[in-house]
């Protein structure tokens, strides 16, 4: 493993477990950002244990910026850092404190976009051009939302531990919503490689401990079962050429039985408790999309129909568009496109030139797979796109 | 320990509370003055006379100069607030929420360290 890829692993892991250590986020950050210019610098190979290591060095770094400091808080912290010194040497990041830090960062005191933007940015390591893509909004708004979040940690005293029993009902829908953010940007990272998978399974890694931590709560398991069989899919979601495969057309041989399987059992589980939610329809359709040889089209449109009646955002209405277009033909599909408001998106204009194309209407497709392809931020659904308008051309050159 | 600042607002041209229902907020206000007396977490608290009894002092070219009614020209002005310390900001927010169903909303704003020690 080079340090790029131990850093996307272990950065989100460090911050957390300093962030106990130091009872400070911004601490936090800075002794593992120190901590791994110091592996910059001293790694030949890479320790066992990156993680314990960089802990290790973090608290010594940190111990020692206090050290050059006076202030009451610094003194306090490092009386506290150096009483945790007294207790026996941890092996590495502590699994309580990821989710710790979720339920800090997802405080319903926070603006709820910054819950995600700093969650991204403390456990899933990401940066802030990263989160900008993921949301369609400026880099400098995120970077204003996560200093004024963590700000706010810190000035409001914003507790740092896992809520009790009877606040779960109010703080965990943020930390899902998180969740499933941090899976979305490693299932179609907006720039470099399209799958980046250490973000996806770090958002499965969270989850399944929140679905340990939380049996009872139906979203959740929903959230795992979603995550499960997307995640299912991603072998055969890019062909030899690392060009995009459409679902209809991947091989399903490919798929991970193993992940389907936990996926679908988690279904069943959600739909015997019968307290439907966002995320559990949303695995629901995906159980579908994943069951036998091909999909259930009115079965999945159904669900788009319940789950648009939920959670009525322009996202869902796009996707049901597709369902539509599978069921009731591509025009009326087109139909269902008018007054969806999805400024910066690119999916909505690809969507609409696949089912213009579909209807014969090549100029118009081919203007909507412009608009796309000028939007798209990743290199690989450009292709993607590229490669469809190329297919119009063909038959017809422009004039 | 950290304090937090409770504030209660009135809206000017709101219309003014009846006999039973400011008997009703003192009576819920006293009991949690009490209860925050009983667990440590009162430090000081009151309310306000309205703002038009107020009067705000500024230098001026070196001179103190005076002028009648509140400093804020809004319409929302504070009523009332309490000073409390506590753990952290949810313990601060629990009881803001017992605060803010006798009183209606309740702003709480952590002091900065400075004013603290």
């Amino acid at each position: 493993m080079d340090l790029a890829s131990i850093y996307r692993a272990e950065y989100g892991r460090c911050v957390a477990t300093l962030a106990r250590l130091l009872g400070d986020i911004n601490l936090a950050e800075e002794a593992v950002q120190d901590a791994f210019t110091t592996a910059l610098q001293k790694w030949r190979t890479p320790p066992p244990n990156p993680g314990a290591w960089i802990v290790t060095t973090a608290r010594n770094r940190a111990v020692d910026r206090l050290r050059r400091e006076s202030t009451r808080e610094a003194r306090h912290a490092q009386a506290l850092l150096l009483h945790h010194q007294d207790e026996p040497q941890e092996v590495g990041p502590v699994k309580d404190d990821q989710l710790r830090l979720i339920f800090t960062c997802c405080h319903p005191a926070l603006a709820p976009d910054a819950r995600t933007a700093l969650t991204l940015r403390l456990l899933g390591g990401l940066e802030v051009p990263e989160i900008a893509r993921a949301y369609l909004i400026q880099e400098a708004t995120v970077a204003q939302r996560i200093v004024r979040a963590k700000r706010k940690i810190r000035d409001a005293a914003i507790p740092y531990r896992v809520p009790a029993e009877h606040e779960l009902p109010d703080r965990l829908p943020p930390v899902l919503t998180v969740l499933y953010l941090m899976f979305n940007e490693g299932y179609a990272a907006t720039a470099g490689p399209l799958i980046r998978t250490d973000l996806c399974a770090e958002a499965i890694r969270l989850a399944r401990e929140l679905a340990a931590l939380m049996p009872d709560e139906p979203e959740v398991l929903g959230l795992l079962a979603l995550l499960l069989l997307t995640e299912a899919r991603r072998p055969a979601r890019l062909d030899a050429n690392g060009d995009l495969v459409p679902l209809a057309a991947q091989d399903r041989s490919l798929w991970n039985p193993a992940l389907i399987a936990e996926g679908h059992d988690l279904v069943r589980r959600c739909l015997r408790r019968n307290r439907p939610g966002p995320y559990q329809i949303q695995a629901a359709i995906n159980a579908v999309h994943t069951d036998g040889a091909g999909t259930d089209w009115p079965q999945v449109l159904a669900l788009y129909d319940q789950l648009l009646a939920l959670a009525p955002t322009p996202v869902v209405a796009l996707n049901r568009a597709v369902a539509v277009a599978e069921v009731h033909g591509p025009a009326v599909a087109l139909a269902a496109l008018e007054g969806i408001d999805l400024p910066g998106y690119h999916r909505l204009p690809a969507t609409r030139a696949e089912l213009l194309a579909r209807v014969g209407q090549d100029d118009e497709a081919r203007a909507a797979y412009d608009q796309a392809i000028a939007l798209a931020s990743n290199e690989t659904e450009r292709a993607h796109l590229r490669t469809r308008r190329t297919a119009l051309t063909r038959e017809r050159r422009p004039s | 320990m950290q304090q937090y600042l409770l504030s209660v607002h009135v809206v000017e041209g709101a219309p003014d509370p009846s006999d039973e229902e400011m008997e009703i907020v003192f009576r819920e206000t006293g009991r949690i003055n009490d209860e925050m007396q009983a667990t440590g977490a009162w430090v000081f608290g009151g309310g306000l006379r309205p703002p038009d009894s107020a009067t705000v002092v500024r230098i001026e070219n070196g001179a103190t100069t005076m002028s009648d009614g509140p400093f804020a020209e809004t319409k929302e002005h504070i009523a009332g607030f309490w000073v409390i310390k506590c753990a952290d900001l949810d313990e601060a927010l629990a009881w803001a929420g017992k605060c803010a169903a006798a009183c209606g909303p309740v702003e709480v704003r952590p002091f900065d360290d400075l004013s603290q020690a």
